[in-house]
């Protein structure tokens, strides 16, 4: 394949503007000036790429632009901020789907030349089928399409064998001059497979961890697409993305104290809950004396969850907020990890709700706090605040840092019903002798709440 | 000799990557995995050249192409948005009761 000084030279200037827009991420300051200086390198891109040599069938491509772009805009505009994982996980999964749809196409031709070519093509196609069809179970998951964790009877043993079967038919195709076309679609057909089953059984506190890899996945799946397209900025941007994500993937893992292995392949179902009895009984408490608990206090902590943002009361609790430091209550909000559905998803709520950065803090950061605290509100959360993952080594969220809500005098846990969180583990923290459960959507009980705190004056 | 300079830039890209992200505060974290997602959107560019010298008398090669296509532009146009709306809400102003 022919191309010009001039493609190559832009594409090369395309991809150092992705390094640096990717660099400017790092402040929340230059953030979106990052992101908007790749927006523009990408339309160069396109555009660049419409004057490749030799280019042809440019009505039905421009058309499958129109649509696949206007598609995703619509619907990237529309969608709630509660519900960007899912999102940011379908859009990823296109990405790997048009990395695998690269190669294949690039197969059909008989363009594939060399073992190297043909090595990084067949890599690329597994791992963008992989992320493609994972991505979609992770978004039917997130979207509550698929709600049950799905896992087949000897689970791992099926991964291993079909795994096993696509390397295999992946090197024979590797090593053939002109692989047949029947080879080919099984190969690609059982790596769509086997990126569904292995993500179909990942749920809760892990699916961010999955989300990231699978992006690091699309990533490196471009970049070695690129390397049989020869160009450089797919090389370039994929390869970055992929370290970049592997990285990302990695401090998640580390931050709930499992590794990407076991995420993977022992995932957090809730049948393995079973685990040390719990004793006592869980007592409830009015929004009436949650808000004289509050109110009276010095000292409150904040651990919002996956629940407060479902129920859309971040902005209510933001209000709430600010009634108690009028009347001279000093709060803070304390954030897991992994609390969300993607690595910082609740960082985005509360700015989306005006929280100020100075109240927010890391789990290192507050954590020693809580046994200093007056009243810890759990508003939604539940595997991020059980102390079982200190205790109890047959629990399956056992070493999974947490935060220390039990340690505080008070602790008041906001929920919708008695059920077990995402994991389905049953939760110590609820049946402590300082804790009480205020039931109800957390949109309605902080509403109460607030309503109580300002009659008190 | 080829293919040892794309190793470099395979080698180069990782290094970048890894050094790039490794300094964002974790309240950046959304923003810097949808942003990396919408990178990883020149895949488009890809999909483009493969489909434009795809043979225009095979339906088969062309509905490929187009789901290339498709898939890719997809995936930019929806990663670019779903950043920049996220990125927008940490805007140093504080309009809306920040501190």
């Amino acid at each position: 394949m022919h191309s010009n000084l001039f493609i190559d030279l832009a594409y090369v200037a395309v991809a150092v503007v992705f390094i640096l827009g990717l660099k400017a991420m790092s402040s929340p300051v230059t953030a979106r000036k990052g992101i908007v200086w790749a927006g523009w390198a990408m339309v160069a891109a396109t555009l660049v790429t419409l004057f490749f040599p030799g280019m042809q069938n440019f009505a039905l491509m421009i058309v499958a632009m129109l649509a696949g772009a206007s598609v995703a805009w619509w619907s990237g505009k529309k969608v709630a901020m509660t519900d960007m994982p899912q999102m940011v996980a379908i859009y990823n999964g296109m990405g790997g789907g048009a990395a695998a749809a690269i190669a294949l196409l690039e197969f059909t031709k008989g363009e594939v030349h060399g073992m190297v070519a043909a090595a990084l093509a067949v890599l690329g196609a597994l791992i963008g089928s992989v992320a493609f069809s994972g991505s979609c179970i992770a978004f039917a998951k997130l979207q509550g399409i698929m709600k049950k964790a799905f896992r087949l009877p000897k689970q791992d043993a099926v991964n291993i064998v079909l795994a096993a079967i696509t390397v295999i038919l992946g090197l024979a195709i590797i090593s053939a001059d002109h692989p047949g076309m029947g080879w080919i679609v099984v190969f690609f057909i059982l790596s769509l497979i086997l990126g569904a089953i292995i993500t179909a059984p990942i749920g809760g506190a892990d699916m961010p961890v999955v989300i990231s890899l699978l992006n690091a996945f699309t990533g490196l799946a471009v970049g070695f697409e690129g390397y049989v397209l020869k160009n450089p900025a797919l090389i370039v941007a994929g390869i970055v993305v992929g370290a970049s994500g592997t990285l990302l993937t990695q401090l998640m893992a580390k931050a709930m104290n499992r590794p990407i292995r076991n995420i993977i392949f022992t995932p957090i179902t809730g049948e393995a809950a079973e685990g040390e009895a719990i004793e006592g009984t869980m007592r409830e408490m009015g929004a009436l004396d949650a808000a004289a608990t509050m109110r009276y206090a010095s000292r409150v902590i904040i651990v919002p969850g996956y629940g407060m943002a479902v129920a859309g009361a971040q902005h209510k609790v933001w209000e709430m907020t600010e009634l108690l430091e009028e009347a001279g209550v000093e709060v803070s909000f304390a954030i897991h990890p992994v609390a969300g559905r993607m690595p910082g998803h609740m960082n985005v709520l509360l700015a989306e709700a005006g929280v100020p950065y100075d109240k927010i803090f890391d789990l290192e950061e507050i954590n020693a706090d809580f046994a200093q605290t007056d009243v810890a509100l759990v508003i939604g959360a539940n595997d991020v605040v059980n102390p079982t993952a200190r205790t109890d080594k047959s629990s399956p969220i056992y070493g999974m840092p947490i935060l220390n809500a039990d340690e505080a005098q008070n602790v008041i846990v906001v929920k919708r019903g008695k059920g077990t969180g995402y994991s389905g583990v049953e939760n110590a923290l609820f049946y402590k002798e300082n804790c009480r459960m205020l039931y109800g959507s957390a949109q309605e009980v902080i509403g109460d709440v607030i309503s109580h705190v300002k009659s008190m004056g | 000799m080829e293919g040892i300079v794309y190793l470099y830039v395979f080698v180069l890209a990782a290094f970048t990557g890894y050094e790039v992200i490794s300094r964002v505060p974790v309240i950046l974290h959304t923003p810097l995995m949808s942003g990396s997602n919408f990178i990883h959107g020149v895949v488009l560019v890809g999909a483009m050249v493969v489909m434009g010298h795809a043979d225009p008398d095979s339906p088969v090669q062309l509905a490929i192409g187009f789901f290339a296509v498709f898939l890719g532009a997809a995936n930019a146009a929806g990663g670019y948005v779903v950043t920049e709306r996220m990125l927008a809400m940490f805007k140093s102003d504080k309009k809306k009761g920040g501190a």
